[in-house]
């Protein structure tokens, strides 16, 4: 709450803190959270330093932002790279940037982050929530647009050879889709997986250190350039029987994300 | 916002009796001035008279008040052993696993009971802690069938859901209770509310109300988080500040009348719709924090075991790492219940103390 204090009033400009008011924000408590740890203190000094990220370090291109509608419950979709969750960070502030219609989507981040020292605070304190369903659902039913990566680990850990291939999906995103009735906005990342290029996971490392993966890679993310595309949204109606169908719906899905990946490898001109 | 009264509403005029275990001492009802008291007798509330197990708890205290307001009759009974000299709302002290509870049973015609009181793991032994909560706790409910009583309700707690990093937010009560097997510590706590959950189903004109609240604070809990929050240095982990929820006593105290006034049996989490952040509650509760190394797990445990006292129990460390935030709305709903304490003013009792 100090630190909190004391870098407030010296880092955040009237710019942001105005954006960040206007983000709709209905969930917080009298003393400044809401029931995930968002904290908009802590977005508003997260935020400054996003925005130096997002425009000069990774100088992210967004298209299709108007797919995101201003209210109301939505999943945002699409593939998972780059060792670090920097993708659902650029993901989330180019929402709450967007101006006109901008919200504050929450990413759905890993379990085992809350178990590591101040980054499981920090990511809380920003809007990341564990991806768990029953918070999904949760957030849903208040209203929140989520960013899930239904890839998880598979899709963060995996190796540079990889790149650009999508891992196997989980279903749990269609289902709450279904059940909530909640429209899809698929979303292709490219660039996130040169951040961070993995060319090994030390597996007996990530074992001892109770870790997912230990990435052979940059200590810090190279300054690859970032290009999202968000899809147009996908409405699916609640009425399959079995674990099959709701299989082709997420490949459905999985085909749109490989459609918007591949505009955002031709949209790009360089890596770097 | 009401106003805080510094000093509980506690019955007073009476001198604190002495307390002797597994011997039934009736003493004079509660919150009644003695010669008024001894004109009416027992059973001169209204509403039918009611058990409250841990009565010399600070809960049990504003409950016995707040039931008292209220025209219902209220008997005391502690059944902890875990001090010498009891406050006058205790009218028995009697172990519920002897005989002689059974008299208090056949004494009075209880239309309802509170079970408020259980023994912590600091208080007492493994066996004995088991022995208390979970067989004795089956004998009240055995002896409540018996003797006709209309109405159960029973305080658990919100760590029965134990604390884990992958706890999703705003936990129901379908959640399971995890604690069985993230803390073993604390089994005897789940085992008591599987107990009461079967009496639900099974004996249903118990209508019972199981009560899991979140952090209770406020003056005179002595719960481990208000003895951190009342300590001017309190230990907080390096690098981790969960998330929390409170609740003050004499809101708590208002759930539990309330769930006696209206009858709804079930499961209820009973937490506000208000959250802060551990080390943030440690600030504005004007303690100094102290911060003890969080990795690995195991120097945190042996930095908690070094602290003693000035630290929550080893086997609670998890909840002091991970948030677990309980979803209160559907007792809220139920029950038409508002906490009237905002968490600025729960603090600034504790700030006040320093």
């Amino acid at each position: 709450m100090r630190i909190r204090q004391f870098l407030k009033p010296r880092t955040v400009s009237r710019e942001v803190e105005s954006i960040v008011d206007r983000l709709p924000m209905g969930n917080i408590g009298s003393l400044g959270y809401d029931p995930w740890g968002l904290n908009p203190d802590t977005a508003k000094i997260t935020f400054m330093a996003v925005r130096w990220l997002y425009e000069n370090y990774f100088r992210v291109v967004a298209h299709g932002l108007d797919n995101i509608a201003a209210g109301g419950r939505l999943l945002i979709v699409g593939n998972h790279s780059g060792q670090l969750p920097m993708d659902g960070v650029l993901v989330s502030f180019a929402v709450a940037n967007k101006g006109e219609g901008a919200r504050l989507p929450r990413s759905m981040i890993e379990r085992w982050f809350p178990s590591i020292p101040f980054l499981g605070n920090w990511m809380s304190s920003v809007g990341g929530v564990i991806g768990d369903p029953k918070n999904c659902a949760k957030m849903l039913d208040r209203e929140e647009a989520i960013v899930v990566f239904p890839e998880g680990v598979r899709g963060s850990g995996k190796p540079y050879r990889l790149r650009y291939q999508l891992q196997r999906f989980g279903h749990g995103f269609m289902h709450l889709a279904m059940e909530h009735n909640t429209p899809i906005v698929p979303l292709g990342v490219v660039g996130c997986e040169e951040t961070m290029p993995s060319l090994a996971n030390i597996r007996p490392l990530a074992r001892m250190l109770g870790m997912p993966y230990f990435p052979v890679s940059p200590l810090v993310p190279l300054p690859a350039r970032v290009v999202l595309n968000f899809g147009r949204p996908m409405l699916f109606p609640n009425d399959l029987a079995n674990e099959r169908d709701v299989k082709w719906r997420v490949e459905e899905v999985k085909d749109a994300i490989r459609d918007l990946i591949d505009i955002g490898i031709a949209q790009r001109k360089s890596v770097f | 916002m009401a106003k805080r009264d510094d000093n509980p509403r506690k019955p007073t005029g009476r001198p604190a009796g002495v307390g002797s275990r597994k011997t039934p001492t009736r003493r004079g009802p509660v919150g009644a001035p003695r010669a008024h008291a001894s004109r009416l007798g027992m059973g001169h509330g209204r509403r039918g008279k009611i058990m409250i197990t841990g009565a010399a708890g600070a809960l049990a205290q504003h409950v016995i008040a707040d039931l008292t307001e209220r025209d219902f009759e209220v008997v005391g009974v502690e059944f902890r052993g875990v001090q010498d000299e009891y406050p006058d709302t205790v009218d028995y002290v009697v172990d519920f696993n002897q005989r002689p509870f059974e008299d208090v049973f056949r004494e009075h015609d209880f239309v309802g009971i509170a079970h408020l009181g259980r023994v912590r793991f600091t208080q007492s032994t493994r066996g004995r802690r088991y022995s208390a909560n979970v067989v004795g706790t089956s004998r009240l409910l055995r002896l409540a069938r018996k003797y006709g009583v209309e109405k159960v309700l029973a305080l658990s707690t919100f760590h029965v859901y134990g604390a884990d990093a992958r706890n999703p937010s705003l936990i129901d009560e379908e959640y399971p209770m995890r604690a069985a097997n993230l803390m073993p510590e604390i089994v005897d706590a789940v085992e008591l509310e599987n107990l009461f959950n079967i009496h639900l189903y099974k004996h249903p004109e118990l209508n019972i109300v199981v009560l899991r609240p979140c952090n209770i604070a406020g003056p005179g809990i002595k719960n481990e988080i208000s003895r951190m929050l009342a300590q001017p240095v309190a230990p907080c982990l390096f690098g981790f500040s969960p998330l929390m929820q409170f609740i003050d006593v004499a809101d708590m105290s208002a759930a539990v009348v309330a769930a006696f006034e209206q009858n709804h049996p079930g499961v209820y989490n009973v937490a506000p719709d208000d959250y802060v952040t551990y080390q943030d509650a440690l600030q504005l509760a004007g303690c100094r924090r102290l911060f003890l190394p969080s990795v690995p797990p195991v120097l945190a445990r042996r930095a908690v075991r070094a602290l003693g006292r000035w630290a929550p129990p080893e086997y609670l460390i998890d909840f002091f790492k991970y948030s677990v935030i309980i979803d209160g709305s559907l007792f809220s709903r139920t029950y038409n219940f508002t906490p009237q304490y905002s968490l600025s003013e729960l603090f600034a009792h504790y700030r006040a103390l320093k």
